[in-house]
């Protein structure tokens, strides 16, 4: 059984839908974390869920960096420890420097929510282990400012290093400019850090864990980093 | 004696003036003056409107709350309540749209949290001047873009809607918002201040400048100057609001509240009086207490400011710090401002001397109210003439062209392909559909359908209106109005439970608009009774003009229904090649009113159709049935555009499968092309298309005869055209996909150009 600790920020608004898909989908063990928080009441994965965390009124991101229980988070990504940041959590990651690079606004300008596909580029994480290289998973977006941005040069080192987990395709699992909702650069919707285990993404997998929702695909995203901590390949507890 | 021109400043009349000198036995003061005309103002009193709401039907096993609260509230089951209400934000949304409509779904979500329920689903009821009209795009663009906004930050889910465009309300867009919450039955919190002595606390954002008079504002009409009133729009916070509703949840659940309200419309004002007049008590306050944005706050504007994301909490003596202890948890700041007294008063004090003094119930229940004159309009002889012989159904959509195959299928495209009928999916991409996890049916689909996690069940919603119907005959507009809503619900599968109803009209002080609204209240009334669902609240809108012109008379009907079983959920398109396709009711022929006469000949004219509401009901209650025995794959209701545009929706998002039907000929006129017409695009009410597979076509069938609603094989899926035959004559056939592209590029083509 692993116990997936949620961090709320104020403003988060996907906390509840990353606890459900643990605990009630899942069956495993689930926590909240509060920001203020600082610990992690024993998590062995950490989710930073989506939202607007502080409302993002300035960069999205910007202020839940300094949340006190970022350091823990932190520290638990230093030791090897599973973290997930989805959406706003990946955008917190971004500010918080765990994961390089920014993100723009969508190419539209406008927000979007909707199912897209993306590939599964590596499986050497703990959150795509249970993945098929290459498997095309659908899975909804619901975001503002996801149009990823990196330098040529990081771009090139991310792509070198196999840190591109994830990228925005066509159903058929090929790159295609239109099936790049928002702009991002490589058609990037996913990437791990060095160490490969601090994955984000801005899809949302937790909205697609039970066919009534119109897509079950993001499940193997959970159930890789449960067998990923089951098999003992992740042993980093808090 | 005070200056008329401050009077009418403040939008009262002379009577009421003389009302206010009989209620005090004295002068007011200045900002008495302010509270008297914004308790007193149309949006606050329902000054016009009240004695005609009296006859709504608002009871029911069902209902655990009926109008006069923040929300209204239903009984679902296993002690579960629906807390819900529409409310308008027409005004501000077209003084400034982003900020008018964000503040709109600011404040419905307030009502619903208010009552002690959780916010799970927001829906919107839209209307704007045509697409094609200067400014349209940019209104709609802004109303979006604040529903969007706001919805997306707090993290609602914005479930469904509908959209509607018409050159009536060019100058006056309405923005018409919904919120559903989910309480325990057992634990609905009210907005009452009751125990002397007991703590007034005041929590949110801090009160500025912005939005003073605006109940008053959206208590008259608008005109070339209304830009000038810009300052009188609020801004809107959704991470204030959404700290406000996890710490109001939370305060919740201790016992230590006995009232709670949001300020909404007149702000502090409404909040005070209100909750001390439901409680029987007075409320004294201090408005040095209240956090100012400002400096060199009047009591006069600290009373009256709108600004939003603020709400006013009476605490149980004793139990202040642990609520205090709450908020702070969410960085809030709780302020004492004041105490519930035993005298009936609201009592306004400016660091401890009284600036204020008046007796609740002059403000709330013994506030003005208004048997206005009515008089049918002079317009409506004339528009209900439609002739049929002179419309030429074979010239206008296809010149040259003298079979009338082309021109229905011209018909259809162009159908299709208006802004009221096509794809709204360039607005409902915007708003996060699925946040929370519980979409069942996404928008586009029909009714909205959300489950209720830790249960069996789901809830569906659907808000509709229909002004042009209503323009033309508004008691059975309105009527229509409410069994659309109910059905749409009824094809997701779902018991229609209870509803909640926007009332938007024209300026009352107008006898033709005051007869409008009349029939179009009884309307409602007759077929809520009929179908029973009762109204559990909702929002007058009036003075909805522009320099003198005044909206199709729009009444907006939110209606909330039961799934026992949220598995079993129905929606919109045909699901399997091969499977039967039913019509359920039987069509007439009715143009009066139809989108096809207005898209296709450009006339708003005629009798809308007729309905029989003992039929709808058996309709209902037999698509529930059906639902629930797993009998039918898809539902769809028969409404703008008749069964042709029906049963092509019922095409789209399958993947281009496409449909053959064939239905009966009508015999509504001399001319065979008007009788294609008529049967094709009538909008004939009652009607719903669902599909079924091959082998349950019989119990269907049979389950519809026994229910008494007429039934009937019309077609089969399959295929990758749209072919429909009246009368044994093929009459259109297009492919799937050109209508599909037509349909769904509806809206999005107006801003191609800016879309990357």
């Amino acid at each position: 059984m692993a116990t997936f600790g949620v961090i709320v920020f104020p403003g988060s608004n996907c906390d509840h839908d990353a606890y459900h898909a643990a605990k009630d989908v899942l069956g495993q063990e689930a926590e909240y974390i509060w920001h203020k928080d600082t610990d992690l009441k024993g998590a062995d994965v950490v989710i930073l869920p989506g939202g607007f965390a502080h409302g993002d009124y300035l960069r999205c991101g910007a202020m839940a960096r300094f949340s006190p229980i970022m350091r823990e988070v932190a520290a638990f990504a230093a030791r090897g420890g599973p973290v997930l940041g989805i959406c706003n959590g990946f955008q917190v990651l971004l500010e918080a420097g765990l994961l390089p690079g920014a993100m723009l606004r969508n190419r539209s300008l406008k927000f979007q929510c909707e199912h897209v596909h993306v590939r599964v580029e590596q499986t050497d994480t703990p959150f795509t282990l249970a993945c098929a290289r290459g498997q095309v998973l659908r899975i909804p977006i619901a975001h503002g400012e996801g149009n990823y941005f990196a330098d040529p040069d990081v771009i090139a080192r991310l792509e070198a290093n196999r840190q591109v987990i994830f990228r925005y395709t066509n159903a058929a699992g090929e790159l295609d400019a239109a099936a790049n909702p928002n702009g991002s650069a490589s058609a990037i919707a996913g990437l791990c850090n060095d160490a490969r285990n601090v994955v984000g993404l801005m899809p949302h997998p937790e909205r697609a864990c039970e066919s009534a929702l119109g897509s079950a695909d993001g499940l193997v995203i959970f159930e890789s980093v449960v067998q990923s901590l089951t098999s003992g390949a992740l042993v980093a507890r808090a | 004696m005070m200056d008329p021109q401050v009077l009418e400043r403040h939008g009262l009349k002379p009577d009421e003036y003389e009302r206010i000198l009989r209620f005090l036995g004295r002068e007011p003061n200045l900002t008495e003056l302010g509270i008297f005309s914004v308790m007193w103002s149309e949006h606050c009193s329902y000054k016009s409107s009240r004695v005609h709401l009296k006859t709504l039907p608002t009871d029911g096993p069902q209902v655990l709350q009926g109008p006069g609260e923040n929300a209204g509230a239903i009984d679902i089951g296993e002690g579960l309540a629906a807390v819900f209400k529409i409310e308008s934000h027409n005004h501000p949304s077209f003084i400034e749209p982003y900020q008018g409509a964000a503040t709109g779904v600011g404040g419905i979500i307030r009502d619903i949290f208010t009552m002690g329920a959780r916010p799970i689903a927001l829906l919107n009821s839209l209307r704007f001047g045509s697409l094609d009209a200067p400014g349209t795009s940019r209104l709609l663009e802004g109303v979006v873009a604040g529903i969007a906004g706001y919805g997306n930050s707090i993290g609602i889910p914005t479930v469904g809607g509908e959209i509607a465009f018409e050159p009536s309300y060019a100058g006056n867009p309405l923005v018409n918002v919904f919120c559903l919450g989910i309480a325990k039955a057992s634990d609905i919190i009210k907005g009452v201040a009751s125990g002397v002595g007991n703590a007034v606390y005041y929590v949110g954002a801090k009160t500025g400048r912005d939005g003073i008079h605006g109940a008053t504002m959206a208590s008259a009409e608008f005109d070339d100057k209304s830009a000038e009133k810009r300052p009188a729009v609020q801004v809107g916070d959704p991470f204030m609001e959404k700290l406000l509703l996890e710490a109001c949840l939370e305060v919740m659940r201790t016992d230590a509240l006995v009232g709670i309200q949001d300020m909404g419309a007149a702000g502090l004002t409404c909040s005070t009086t209100e909750m001390g007049s439901r409680g029987g008590a007075g409320v004294e306050i201090d408005v040095s207490l209240v956090p100012q944005r400002e400096s060199g706050m009047t009591p006069y504007e600290i009373m009256l400011s709108e600004s939003q994301e603020r709400m006013l909490l009476v605490v149980k003596r004793g139990r202040e710090a642990e609520v205090e202890r709450i908020f702070g948890k969410w960085d809030l700041h709780a302020s004492h401002i004041g105490e519930v007294t035993d005298d009936g008063f609201l009592r306004v004090k400016n660091r401890g001397t009284v600036v204020a003094e008046i007796p609740n119930r002059a403000l709330t229940d013994e506030a003005p109210v208004y048997r206005r004159p009515m008089e049918p309009p002079d317009y409506l002889a004339e528009v209900q003439r439609l002739d049929l012989e002179s419309l030429d159904a074979g010239a206008s959509t296809a010149p040259g062209g003298a079979s009338i195959a082309p021109s229905s299928n011209a018909a259809l495209l162009s159908l299709l392909a208006s802004p009221t009928i096509g794809s709204k999916r360039w607005v409902y991409r915007q708003y996060d559909h699925m946040v929370r996890t519980n979409t069942l049916n996404t928008p586009g689909q029909g009714a909205g359908v959300v489950r209720i996690k830790g249960t069996d069940r789901a809830l569906a919603l659907s808000v509709d209106g229909n002004g042009r119907y209503c323009y033309l005959d508004p008691y059975r507009g309105a009527i229509l109005a409410v069994a659309e809503a109910a059905r749409n619900v009824a094809c997701a599968g779902a018991r229609p439970l209870g509803a909640t109803n926007c009332l938007n009209f024209g300026n009352p002080e107008r006898p033709a608009i005051m007869w409008q609204f009349a029939r179009a209240v009884e309307g409602i009334g007759a077929a809520c009774r009929a179908l029973d669902v009762p109204i559990t609240g909702g929002n007058v809108s009036l003075y909805n003009e522009t320099d003198g012109r005044a909206i199709y008379p729009t009444p907006v009907i939110g209606i909330v229904g039961l799934l026992e079983h949220a598995d079993r959920v129905v929606s919109r398109a045909f699901r399997k090649t091969g499977d039967a396709v039913i019509l359920l009711g039987e069509g007439r022929g009715e143009l009066g009113g139809s989108e096809y006469v207005k898209v296709v000949y450009d006339l708003v004219r005629g009798v809308p159709p007729a309905i029989d509401l003992a039929a709808e009901r058996a309709l209902q209650l037999l698509l529930v049935a059906l639902a629930d025995a797993r009998l039918i794959r898809s539902a769809h209701d028969c409404s703008d555009g008749g069964l042709a545009v029906t049963v092509a929706e019922c095409c789209f998002d399958t993947g281009g499968v496409g449909v053959e039907v064939s239905i009966g000929g009508v015999e509504v006129s001399r001319r065979a092309a008007v009788n294609c017409a008529a049967a094709l695009f009538g909008e004939s009410s009652s009607r719903v298309v669902i599909s079924a597979a091959p082998e349950s076509v019989r119990v269907v069938l049979a389950r519809a005869a026994s229910a008494g609603v007429p039934a009937a094989v019309v077609g089969r899926v399959g295929g990758t055209a749209i072919r429909i035959a009246v009368g044994g004559t093929d009459a259109i056939d297009v492919p799937v996909d050109e209508c599909e592209r037509a349909w769904s590029t509806a809206i999005e083509r107006y801003f191609a150009q800016k879309v990357a």
